[in-house]
């Protein structure tokens, strides 16, 4: 699932728009956002925090299994990768 | 003496400077294998660069019909190509790593702190409710949690 700033009229426009059937989450205040360290201060719309790139596949015990925090904003998982580590999770 | 008045070099690989910059984020972005490391944009750019060069050249030989306008253009023009390479550097591969260090992120084998927060339909969703609702008629095995910038 999608988590950013997004408000969800904004999350229902571009769900509808791009075809996306998974869960996306509004964040708006940061605030799982901040519990996970992925704020990126002053970056959004007339200065507020937004969220970083990251991606966590967490198992159904809730337990992280495998993290992505890239260095480099243009440098993301690629789906086969995180295909690959999701294969690997328990039943 | 061959007259040669229009320098096609140079304001062709100031145009392909200018696409070769422009691609990256209309185009190539879309695809991991030219996203991840720009090569395709950076091909574009050589090529515009040594059209910049011939250009360059044409420029300042002796054969133009105005000669100090023709340097003082050629110089202006190549610059301005050689610019828009050193934006594209910068933007790529120096600001796009101007991201916070998030020591602070769960690791691999830590619990994901849960949170709750609202759908697209404005209804309070958790992570751990995600976690034990069914889908497809069964709990899922693990859930993958994207963190994206958003689009405002």
């Amino acid at each position: 699932m999608a988590i950013s700033v997004d408000s969800p009229q904004i999350n229902r426009d571009f769900t509808q728009k791009a075809g996306y059937t998974f869960t996306f989450l509004s964040d708006p205040n940061t605030e799982a956002i901040k519990r996970y360290d992925l704020v990126h201060p002053g970056q959004g719309e007339g200065g507020h925090d937004i969220a970083r790139p990251a991606e966590f596949l967490v198992d159904s015990t809730g337990t992280v299994r495998w993290v992505n925090l890239t260095e480099n904003y243009w440098v993301r998982a690629r789906p086969e990768q995180i295909l690959e580590v999701a294969k690997k999770l328990p039943n | 003496m061959q007259v040669r008045r229009f320098n096609w070099p140079l304001w062709a690989g100031f145009l392909l400077s200018l696409a070769a910059f422009l691609s990256y984020f209309f185009v190539f972005v879309w695809f991991p294998s030219t996203r991840d490391f720009p090569w395709a944009n950076l091909l574009l750019f050589a090529a515009a660069i040594v059209l910049l060069l011939l250009g360059l050249r044409r420029g300042f030989s002796s054969e133009r019909v105005h000669p100090t306008r023709a340097k003082i253009v050629s110089s202006i023009v190549s610059g301005l190509g050689v610019l828009v390479f050193a934006f594209f550097i910068f933007v790529v591969f120096v600001s796009g790593r101007w991201l916070p260090a998030s020591h602070g992120a769960p690791q691999v084998g830590q619990k994901a702190p849960d949170f709750s927060l609202s759908d697209k339909n404005d209804k309070t969703v958790t992570l751990s409710e995600l976690m034990s609702a069914p889908l497809n008629g069964k709990t899922p095995r693990g859930i993958l949690l994207i963190f994206y910038r958003g689009y405002w």
